[in-house]
C-alpha cells in the first residue's frame, strides 16, 4: 500500500463523513416536515431553514461517489453493480426529494401536501437505505474471484443491516431536530428540542443492539479491536453529549455532537474495513484490498493536486454561504408560498 | 432481451432525458445572467423583474437537471461495472474535478442567488449568478473530457488490463474535446436563447391585456433572445462544420454513415439529400441526389471523393480483427439513425439561424412589427421545442457513431456491461426510470405552464406584497 492509496481511502471516508454530517440534517429536516410541523407555515419554515444549503450538501455525496470511481474503480464497480436495486431505490428517493423543494414552491396550495409527504418519506428512505448498504457491506457480501457480487435478498436485508438502516435514519432525524432547534425560532424550535430529548432514549437502545450485532456479525473486533471499541465509545459518548446538551439548551453543542456521532459511525466503518475496501463472505482471498482496488499512482497524484487546490476554496465559500444565512428562520405569514 | 440491450436502452433513455436539461440550464442560466447584468448596468427596475421572472424557469430546469445527473454518476458502476474497471483510472479524475470545481460552485451559489435578492449589494448578487454560469459551463467541460477520451483515446497506456492515464494534459488538449466542447457550449446557449424567446412569444400570444411594462419586458426578452440565437446558431454551424472536417479523418465510419455513403464515391462526390439505407443490400432507396455537393460539404472544395463504409469496414476489420472475445465483429454503425439524426440536427440549426435573422429585422427599433404578426410569434413559440430534438439527434450521431465501441478501438460495448446484473434488475430499473421521467416531465411542463399564467410585473408585485405583510420578514432572512 502506498501513502497515496491510504490517503485516498481516508479521503473517501472524509467525504462520506461530510455527506452524513451535512446532508444528514437535511434528511432530518425533511422527515420533520412530515412529523414535527403542525401547519403549512411551519412546514415552509422548516424547508426554508435548509433551502439555500441542501443542494450544496448533497454534492458531498456526488463527490464521494466520483472520488470513489476515480481513486478506487474496482471498489466502485463492485459496490455499485452489487447493490443494484438498493441504489436504484436510493436514486428514486434522492430524485423525488431533490425536485420536491422546487416543485413544492411552484405548486398550487392544494398540491403542496403531496410534495411535503414525498419530501418526508424520501428523506427517511435515503439514509435508511444508505445504512442498509454500508452495514451489510461491512458484514461481508458474496464477492467472487472476479470481484462481482452475486447476492440474494437476505444478504442485503438482515437484522444487522435493518438495525443499521434504522439507526442511521434515526441519527439523521435527531441531527435534523438539533439543527431545527438551532436554526428556527418560535414554537417549532422548542418542540424540536422536546422531540430530541425523548428520542435519544430510543437511540441508546438502538446503539446497544447495533454494537452487539457488530461485535458478533463482523470481524471488526478481531481485526481492529482498539479502533472498533474507541469508535463505539465515541458514538455513544457523542450521543450522550448531544442529549445532555438538549436538556441544558446548549443548541450549538447538541447539533455539533449529533454531527460528530455520524462522523464517528463513518470512522467505525472505515477503520474496520482497513486495509480492505470490501469484504467477501465467500473467502477472504476475494476481499477487495486498498492496494489492488485503486487507480494508478499517476491518477492519484493528479487528484491529490486538484484536491489540495480546490477543497480549501470549496470549504471557504461553503462556510461563507452558511455565514450569510446564519440568522434563525421565523415562521412565514400563512399563505406565503415562494420560499 | 439481453443485458447489453437493456443497459444500452437505459443509458440512452437516462442520458437523453438528462441532456434535455443540461443545455436548457446552461443556456437559460447565461440568458438570466445577461439580463441581470443589464439590470445592474442600467439600474432599470423592469430588467430586474425580467431577470427574476425568467430565473424561475431556469431554476425548474436546474432542479430536474441535477437529479437526473445523479443517475449518470451511479449508472456507470451499476450497469457498466466492467467498463468502470477498465476506464476508472481515466474517467474518475475528470468526474472528481467536475464535482469539486463545478457541482459545489453551482449548487452553493444557486442557493445564495435565490435567497439573497434585495438583501445584499446588487453587484455581489450578480456575481453569484455568473458563478452559477461558470459552474454549469465548466461542468460540461469535465464530463466531455471523459466522453472525448471514449471517442478518441489519448494520453493513456493499457496496463494491468485497463486503460491507465499517463498524461492528464493530453486528455484536456484532446482535439476531439476542443470541437465537442465548443459545439456543446454553443448549442447550449442557442437552446437557452430559443426557449426563452419562444416562451416570451407564447406570453405575447395569450389573449390578455398586457401592461406597457410587461410588454416592454417581453419585447426586451425577445431582443436579447433573438440576438443570442443569431450569434450562437451561426457559431454552432461553424463549429459543427469544423467537427465534421475532423471526423472525416478520425472517425470516417461515423462520417460516411451520416451521409449514407456505402461505396467510395466518385470525385466530385454527389450528396444524398434524403434516402433510406438498406443495411443488407447496402443500397440507398428513394434517394434524391445533388451532384458534387458532398465534396463541397466535406472538403469545402469542388472535387474529392468520400470514402464509403464498405472500404472503411474492411480497413477496421484488418486493424481490430473480425473477432473480439470470440464474437464475430463488424464495424458498421446504425446508418439510418445517423443519416436522419444528422438531417434533423442540421435542419433545425439552419432554421433557427434563419428565423433569428427574420426576427431581429422584425424587432428593429425603427419599425418593430413582429409583435403585431401573430404568425411569426407562433413560429418562435413552436420552435421552443426544437432544441430538444436537435440536441438529442446530435448525441445520437456521436454515440451511435462510436459503435461497437465504448472506448474507441480499445473496449467494446459487449465487454463493458456489468456481468452480475440480471435481466430482471435491468428491466425493473428501466421501467422505474421510464415511469419516473414521464411523471417528472408532465409535472415540470404543468408547473411551467402554471407559472407562465403570471406576467413579470404582477408576479413581482405579488412576491413583494407577501414580504411586506410578513411580520417576521427580517428574521425570515
Amino acid at each position: 500500500m502506498s501513502f497515496l492509496q491510504i490517503l485516498w481511502f481516508i479521503l473517501i471516508g472524509v467525504l462520506f463523513a461530510g455527506f452524513f454530517f451535512l446532508d444528514g440534517f437535511d434528511y432530518g429536516v425533511g422527515m420533520a416536515v412530515g412529523t414535527l410541523a403542525h401547519n403549512e407555515g411551519e412546514r415552509t419554515q422548516l424547508i426554508r431553514s435548509i433551502g439555500p444549503v441542501w443542494d450544496g450538501n448533497e454534492v458531498w455525496l456526488i463527490t464521494a461517489g466520483g472520488a470513489m470511481f476515480a481513486s478506487f474503480p474496482y471498489w466502485y464497480a463492485t459496490l455499485f453493480s452489487g447493490y443494484y436495486l438498493i441504489l436504484l431505490l436510493i436514486l428514486v428517493s434522492l430524485i423525488l426529494r431533490g425536485v420536491s423543494f422546487e416543485f413544492r414552491a411552484k405548486s398550487s396550495d392544494s398540491k403542496k401536501p403531496i410534495w411535503d409527504r414525498i419530501m418526508a418519506w424520501s428523506s427517511f428512505f435515503a439514509p435508511f437505505l444508505f445504512g442498509v448498504m454500508f452495514i451489510s457491506m461491512i458484514k461481508g457480501m458474496p464477492i467472487d474471484a472476479a470481484g462481482n457480487i452475486h447476492a440474494h435478498f437476505f444478504d442485503y436485508f438482515n437484522w444487522f443491516s435493518i438495525v443499521g438502516g434504522i439507526a442511521l435514519a434515526l441519527l439523521t432525524y435527531l441531527h435534523g431536530l438539533n439543527y431545527i432547534t438551532l436554526k428556527t425560532k418560535g414554537p417549532i424550535s422548542e418542540r424540536s428540542q422536546n422531540y430530541a430529548q425523548a428520542l435519544y432514549w430510543v437511540l441508546y437502545v438502538g446503539e446497544v443492539v447495533f454494537a452487539l450485532l457488530l461485535l458478533f456479525q463482523t470481524d471488526f473486533l478481531a481485526v481492529h479491536p482498539i479502533a472498533t471499541l474507541v469508535c463505539l465509545v465515541l458514538i455513544v459518548g457523542f450521543s450522550v453529549w448531544a442529549h445532555v446538551s438538549t436538556f441544558k439548551n446548549k443548541q450549538g453543542q447538541a447539533f455539533t455532537a449529533s454531527g460528530l456521532t455520524l462522523i464517528a459511525l463513518v470512522a467505525l466503518i472505515f477503520c474496520g474495513l482497513f486495509p480492505r475496501v470490501m469484504i467477501s463472505s465467500i473467502s477472504s482471498k476475494f476481499d477487495l484490498m486498498i492496494q489492488s482496488a485503486s487507480s494508478s499512482n499517476y491518477t492519484l497524484i493528479v487528484m491529490t493536486i486538484a484536491t489540495v487546490i480546490l477543497v480549501p476554496c470549496v470549504l471557504a465559500y461553503t462556510v461563507w454561504a452558511y455565514w450569510i444565512f446564519r440568522k434563525r428562520i421565523a415562521m412565514p405569514r400563512v399563505g406565503e408560498a415562494n420560499y | 432481451m439481453d443485458i447489453v440491450s437493456l443497459a444500452r436502452f437505459q443509458f440512452a433513455m437516462t442520458t437523453v432525458f438528462h441532456f434535455f436539461f443540461v443545455p436548457f440550464t446552461i443556456g437559460t442560466g447565461l440568458v438570466v445572467a445577461i439580463m441581470e447584468s443589464m439590470y445592474v448596468h442600467t439600474n432599470n427596475p423592469s430588467y430586474k423583474k425580467m431577470t427574476k421572472f425568467w430565473g424561475n424557469i431556469f431554476m425548474l430546469s436546474f432542479a430536474v437537471g441535477v437529479v437526473t445527473g445523479l443517475i449518470q454518476e451511479f449508472q456507470f458502476g451499476m450497469n457498466w461495472s466492467d467498463y468502470s474497471r477498465f476506464m476508472g483510472d481515466i474517467f474518475g479524475a475528470p468526474l472528481a474535478f467536475e464535482a469539486l470545481l463545478s457541482f459545489f460552485i453551482e449548487s452553493t451559489f444557486i442557493g445564495l442567488w435565490v435567497f439573497t435578492w434585495d438583501r445584499i449589494k446588487k453587484g455581489l448578487h450578480l456575481f453569484f449568478m455568473w458563478m452559477i454560469v461558470f459552474g454549469t459551463m465548466t461542468s460540461a467541460l469535465w464530463i466531455l473530457t471523459a466522453n472525448s477520451f471514449m471517442q478518441h483515446p489519448v494520453g493513456f497506456t493499457v496496463r494491468n488490463g485497463r486503460a491507465e492515464m499517463v498524461d492528464f494534459g493530453a486528455l484536456l488538449s484532446n482535439p476531439q474535446l476542443i470541437f465537442e466542447y465548443a459545439h456543446v457550449m454553443l448549442i447550449a446557449i442557442l437552446t437557452g436563447a430559443t426557449i426563452i424567446t419562444g416562451l416570451a412569444a407564447f406570453q405575447l400570444l395569450k389573449k390578455r391585456a398586457l401592461s406597457d411594462e410587461n410588454k416592454l419586458i417581453y419585447h426586451k426578452t425577445m431582443r436579447v433572445g433573438l440576438t443570442l440565437m443569431l450569434i450562437f446558431s451561426l457559431g454552432a454551424i461553424v463549429a459543427g462544420d469544423m467537427q465534421m472536417q475532423y471526423l472525416i479523418k478520425e472517425q470516417p465510419m461515423k462520417f460516411a454513415a451520416t451521409e449514407a455513403v456505402y461505396k467510395t464515391t466518385k470525385s466530385p462526390a454527389p450528396w444524398t439529400v434524403v434516402g433510406i439505407a438498406d443495411t443488407k443490400t447496402h443500397q440507398v432507396k428513394g434517394k434524391v441526389e445533388i451532384p458534387g455537393v458532398l465534396s463541397v460539404l466535406s472538403y469545402h472544395k469542388l472535387s474529392g471523393s468520400v470514402e464509403g463504409m464498405e472500404e472503411i469496414n474492411a480497413q477496421l476489420e484488418k486493424k481490430y480483427g473480425t473477432h473480439i472475445d470470440g464474437q464475430k465483429m463488424n464495424y458498421y454503425v446504425p446508418v439510418n439513425t445517423l443519416f436522419w439524426s444528422f438531417r434533423v440536427m442540421c435542419g433545425f440549426g439552419a432554421l433557427l439561424f434563419l428565423v433569428s435573422i427574420v426576427g431581429l429585422v422584425m424587432t428593429r427599433k425603427s419599425k418593430p412589427t413582429l409583435y403585431n404578426h401573430r404568425w411569426m410569434l407562433w413560429v418562435l413559440a413552436i420552435l421552443t421545442f426544437s432544441p430538444f430534438l436537435a440536441n438529442t439527434a446530435g448525441w445520437f450521431i456521436t454515440e451511435f457513431g462510436r459503435m461497437p465501441w465504448t472506448v474507441y478501438g480499445l473496449f467494446t460495448v459487449a465487454q463493458s456491461v456489468s456481468p452480475n446484473v440480471s435481466v430482471a434488475s435491468l428491466l425493473t430499473s428501466n421501467i422505474v426510470y421510464f415511469v419516473l421521467f414521464t411523471v417528472l416531465a408532465i409535472i415540470l411542463i404543468a408547473l411551467i405552464v402554471r407559472f407562465l399564467r403570471n406576467d413579470p410585473v404582477e408576479w413581482d408585485e405579488a412576491q413583494a406584497d407577501k414580504k411586506a405583510t410578513d411580520p417576521f420578514a427580517k428574521g425570515a432572512f
